[in-house]
């Protein structure tokens, strides 16, 4: 018998007559009648499935039918032929006799190149622009939220198609280039600037940054310890800073301080050499981030103003600097609201590069929609495109769900 | 949940389950045609010479007179054909599903579309190749030139194959820009975000034509740099409907030969030349054996005029195009256009 | 004691406090509160001071107003080009519907509009709307297909322009809610096989691009047909468009199915009533209200996604704007078109929008969080 507990099963002034000891379960009966609702809903379930497959089974049927009678040919054997076309901008060399995977590979890679891009951009511009629209200045917030109103109620491919218009009709020709610096040219053709020259040395600059970076998460994990135990705050953001910008400098300095770029010159026809940023990446870049930043605002506005104005009251009477407080009170709490549908935002964004193939930039959706012109492999080009796109969204969802997890209040 | 509920679910599934049969048999397109009452013509939106149409929904262009023909040889009259402008990646997808009888739309034949995507062409009505424009200002004069060049092009052509082709061959390091509409590609070239512009060369003088402010500020290289015969497709599968077609595009050629045309068809129905009466069937009905009556030839060369008539029209001297014979004169003449004898 | 009467001596009065409303003070709250307030007015004013006057100039003094190519021409790089829109609007408005039938899409077009803000006027919320919308559905397709009471017959590939725009969006609309609310049930539900299917379909649709889903419509519905018989090009743009758009739906009526408290279903229980009555008259009621605000949303991206019709060669407003310009005498002044097509857009959904607000406001009395 524990200590402090009474004993119910014995007869006390509690409970008079005890407590009798309690009967087996009754066994589980599962009730198949005609009328039951466990009959019922497997019913239903074997209804529905069994609708869905007949109707797939049709449908697959008649698309096999169809493509026996018109002899037109299936199979993924077409991605190891060679593409035959060329491709006008990418950072993985191509040539038209490579495969059509690599042809799809280098599809993959200008998506990817410009929503990393648009995402950064469209994060730093939203943010700021978020945040201008809770300003004390009202011809701040007016212009805020007129940005705000004006991008998020215009449809992207209209965007899309004004910037297009915009870049190729008021740059001169490559002839007549712009050059405001020294090896950069402005022109029609995009943008052309001198780019460092791959050297052995490099190699270090990087190693140089990446223990800079490792460096710096430690610092950052280092100074978060030491304020829980102390109350002390430690500088992190200058710090890592200097670290990933001094190691990589020591990296290069180590390297033999290679410094040769690789500077555009003008041939006969065009600019040659350096790294270039043709209208058509340019276009959907700043499409996209203009376009994304108008949502991402709303999103940094709701965050912030989800924050009861009671932590602003408390952290003020105790005393916390405004940076503190931003740092401490507010991002923090604020971040809980605004990363879900953030992340959301990103997957659109990536979604959304794919209406690059109405301005001819050649991501995933255009070179897949020109291998399916040339080969004729509707079914296979068009699975390849949602594959890819599948892949990306499943993977932000999950990573959604574990960010949600892991920052769930707590609550009882 | 009562007997009448499940009863009903249990006769939606019976019904759901006999749709699963197996699809309907191939029909044939001829039929089709007839209870229709219509030809339907696969043309391009918009190439001045080869189809266009003026703001009143009328059609006119080389490969609109060749549908016309088709109709007017089939359903004796030229007005029952629907016109389906079709842009390059839709086209082979309309034909292959029956959305269209006939693609007339300066199609190339290539090995490729003729075998794997369930065509059958029925034989060349033009004989054209790929080459280039660039503005005047360039100073360039020929393709050998275009160094490093970006060029516009549409995809799914053979143009962009060919482009890539030559580019490796003559290692001249081409940029393509791709866009999907021929509109998109006009406007890129027009406004000089590309250097060149690269399709057929009879839609490049079209082109030209249409959208340039100044036609006479782009000169066409004289480079062609790969061989596009054009000519109308069908679907496969269907024998009879590809016989008609093909011989119809034969039959204009052979009156172009013996000198009928659209005027003197009448009078040359009493010719007593043996060739003549054959092809007007004044002697023998070759129409029978292609499911036809006697007049068939008879009345495509009254809707559209002979091959030169037609080529003249749209193309030629009398055109904006102002295109010259070239390649595309009859073969007594040192052309390439040559037709079996229909008899 | 003082015979002396106490006199009561007011204090000074002292000054009237700063007035807090009036003009002034809100200039001097809004814009010249402390250091950084003032040079952020100062510098904003700059920029504006900048850029209005020339935008001014160039879209209005300048402006070239009627149909006018040389007159355009001539005024080409200091002032806008507004003739463009004088010269081609029915063409940006009605594609290549045939010209003189043009009357009809306006009409259609009026009605479906009507039909819309009178869906908006709360009084308006009873069943005879339904019959209101099988009414105007039916006009709007009979004027614009034709064939029908000596309408000449216009196919429906020469659609285009704004009735499209408006077309697609209401469409697919009414029929993906419905289908989207089914949808939502069903991924609550406790059969795992109708869970299952559910889930499969809104990842697999929410996880593409629409252009996929487009293309996939267009190139692959025709192959799903049996043999001889096809699918109309319109047809299968709208497939593609509900599907995508029920799928979005389905994930915002399901966040308001989650967000309504257990008790609810657990009273309508209790009280005697199936899963479908309680459905119907408990749940989706107080579900569907605590979403209005991203219902509204997804209902503008719908009207903005039909945009992307464009790039399977249907001329919808943006893809009308596209046709109008090939024309080389006015292909310089494409930017003025564009904006006069981007005002139209902004117009439609910044008054959604707003509406948006308004009902929000309207139906969430009993809830509202000051």
């Amino acid at each position: 018998m524990e200590q402090g507990r009474p004993d119910l099963r014995t007869a006390s002034a509690l409970s008079p007559k005890g407590i009798k000891p309690a009967r087996p379960a009754p066994p589980k009966k599962r009730d198949w009648s005609w009328r039951s609702q466990a009959l019922r809903s497997l019913l239903y379930q074997v209804v529905a499935l069994a609708l869905v497959i007949s109707a797939g089974y049709y449908l697959l049927g008649n698309t096999l039918e169809n493509m026996r009678l018109r002899g037109i040919k299936s199979g993924f054997d077409f991605l190891v032929q060679p593409a035959g076309f060329g491709i006008g901008e990418s950072i993985i060399p191509f040539d038209s006799s490579e495969s059509y995977v690599k042809a799809f590979a280098v599809g993959v890679s200008n998506t990817l190149r410009v929503s990393a891009l648009g995402i950064v951009l469209a994060t730093l511009l939203g943010t700021f622009i978020g945040i201008g629209r809770l300003s004390r200045n009202f011809l701040l917030r007016s212009l805020c939220g007129a940005y705000v109103e004006f991008f998020r109620n215009v449809p992207l491919l209209l965007q899309l198609f004004i910037w297009y218009f915009i870049l190729t009709e008021t740059l001169p020709t490559i002839e007549e280039a712009l050059k405001p610096l020294p090896g950069v040219f402005f022109s029609k053709n995009g943008l052309q600037f001198p780019i460092p020259l791959w050297a052995d040395g490099h190699a270090l600059t990087l190693a140089g940054m990446s223990l800079g970076l490792v460096l710096a998460v430690w610092w950052g994990r280092q100074s978060r310890r030491h304020f829980e135990a102390s109350g002390q705050l430690r500088p992190v953001a200058l710090p890592a800073l200097a670290l990933l910008a001094g190691l990589g400098l020591l990296g290069w300095l180590l390297g033999g301080s290679p410094a040769a770029l690789d500077i555009p010159e003008s041939t006969e026809l065009n600019v040659v050499g350096g790294g270039s940023l043709t209208p058509e990446y340019m276009t959907v870049l700043m499409g996209l981030t203009v376009y994304t930043a108008a949502y991402i605002a709303e999103i940094v506005r709701g965050g912030i103003q989800a924050v009861p104005f009671g932590q602003h009251e408390a952290s003020s009477a105790l005393g916390l600097s405004r940076g503190m407080e931003v740092r401490l009170v507010l991002l923090p709490q604020a971040l809980r609201v605004i990363i879900p549908p953030m992340t959301s935002q990103y997957l659109n964004l990536t979604k959304n590069s794919s209406l690059a193939v109405a301005v001819g930039y050649p991501d995933l959706v255009s070179i897949s929609t020109t291998s399916l012109n040339q080969t004729g492999r509707a079914i296979e080009c068009i699975a390849i495109i949602m594959a890819c796109y599948l892949t990306l969204s499943l993977l932000t969802s999950w990573f959604m769900n574990a960010y949600n997890r892991r920052s769930l209040l707590k609550e009882r | 949940m009562n007997l009448s509920k499940l009863s009903t679910l249990a006769a939606a599934v019976a019904a759901v389950a006999t749709l699963s049969a197996t699809p309907a048999h191939a029909g044939k397109t001829i039929d089709a045609i007839k209870a229709r009452g219509q030809v339907i013509c696969g043309v391009n939106p918009s190439l001045p010479g080869f189809a266009a149409a003026d703001s009143q929904g009328n059609w006119t262009g080389f490969d609109i007179d060749i549908c016309k023909a088709i109709t007017a040889t089939l359903l004796s009259d030229v007005t029952k054909v629907k016109w389906t402008p079709l842009n390059a990646s839709q086209r082979f997808a309309a034909l292959q599903s029956g959305e269209i009888d006939v693609l007339s739309r300066n199609t190339t034949w290539t090995l490729t579309r003729d075998a794997s995507l369930g065509l059958n062409f029925t034989g060349v009505t033009y004989y054209d190749g790929q080459g280039f424009m660039v503005t005047k200002k360039s100073k360039i004069t020929s393709a050998k030139q275009l160094k490093g060049a970006t060029v516009c092009v549409q995809s799914g052509t053979t143009t962009e194959k060919n482009l890539a082709d030559y580019s490796k061959a003559m290692n001249l390091n081409m940029k393509p820009v791709v866009f999907e509409t021929q509109e998109a590609t006009n406007k890129a070239y027009f406004t000089g975000r590309c250097q060149v512009y690269t399709t057929d060369a009879s839609g490049l003088a079209s082109v030209r034509n249409k959208e340039a402010t100044n036609p006479a500020d782009h000169v066409i290289l004289p480079d062609l740099i790969s061989k596009e015969p054009l000519g109308p497709s069908v679907r496969r599968g269907d024998d009879e409907w590809f016989a008609i077609v093909k011989w119809v595009v034969f039959a204009l050629i052979e009156a172009e030969e013996y000198g009928i045309t659209q005027a003197n068809v009448d009078q040359m129905k009493s010719s007593t030349d043996p060739v003549v009466q054959r092809i007007l069937g004044t002697s023998e009905d070759t129409g029978k054996l292609l499911g036809l009556d006697k007049d068939w030839a008879y009345r495509a060369i009254k809707a559209v005029g002979n091959y030169g008539e037609m080529f003249e029209r749209n193309l030629g001297p009398n055109s904006t195009l102002k295109l010259p014979r070239g390649a595309n004169n009859l073969w007594s003449k040192g052309g390439l256009i040559y037709a079996p004898p229909v008899r | 004691m003082s015979s002396q009467p106490f006199v009561f001596e007011p204090i000074a009065s002292r000054a009237p406090p700063r007035p807090v409303g009036g003009l002034l003070p809100w200039v001097r709250r809004n814009l010249f509160d402390g250091w950084t307030n003032i040079l952020t007015t100062l510098l904003l004013l700059l920029l504006l001071a900048l850029a209005l006057p020339p935008m001014f100039q160039w879209g209005l003094m300048h402006a070239v107003f009627g149909a006018d190519n040389a007159a355009c021409r001539a005024a080409e790089h200091h002032g806008a080009c507004w003739g463009v829109v004088a010269e081609k609007y029915r063409l940006i408005f009605f594609g290549r519907y045939p010209y003189e039938q043009q009357w009809r899409p306006m009409v259609a077009c009026a009605l479906m509009v009507g039909a819309i803000a009178a869906s908006c006027y709360r009084p308006f919320w009873r069943a005879w709307l339904l019959g209101l919308w099988a009414l105007v559905l039916a006009l709007f397709f009979v004027l614009m297909k034709g064939g029908l009471v000596g309408l000449v017959a216009v196919e429906t590939a020469r659609w285009g322009g704004f009735p499209l725009t408006v077309m697609l969006a209401t469409l697919s609309l009414l029929i993906a809610f419905p289908l989207a609310i089914l949808v939502a049930l069903g991924r609550q539900s406790h059969m795992a096989g109708i869970r299952t299917l559910c889930v499969l379909y809104v990842e697999l649709v929410r996880g593409v691009p629409l252009i996929s889903v487009l293309f996939m419509a267009s190139f692959m519905l025709p192959l799903f047909m049996p043999q001889g018989s096809t699918i109309d090009v319109l047809l299968r743009v709208l497939i593609g468009m509900t599907l995508f758009t029920a799928a979005y739906l389905a994930e915002v009526v399901r966040g308001g199915l989650q967000a309504l408290p257990k008790g609810q279903i657990e009273a309508a229980q209790s009280l005697g009533l199936g899963y479908w009555q309680t459905t119907r008259k408990v749940v989706l009621p107080q579900a569907l209200r605590l979403v209005v605000p991203a219902t509204m949303n997804t209902f503008i991206g719908a009207f903005k996604d039909t945009s992307l019709v464009t790039i399977v060669s249907l001329y919808d407003l943006t893809g009308a704007l596209q046709l109008a310009l090939g024309d080389a005498d006015w292909r310089k002044f494409f930017f003025e078109g564009q904006l006069f097509v981007a005002a139209i857009y902004f117009v439609f959904c910044y008054a959604m929008s707003r509406y948006s607000l308004w009902i929000e406001r309207h139906l969430n009395t009993g809830t509202r969080r000051e």
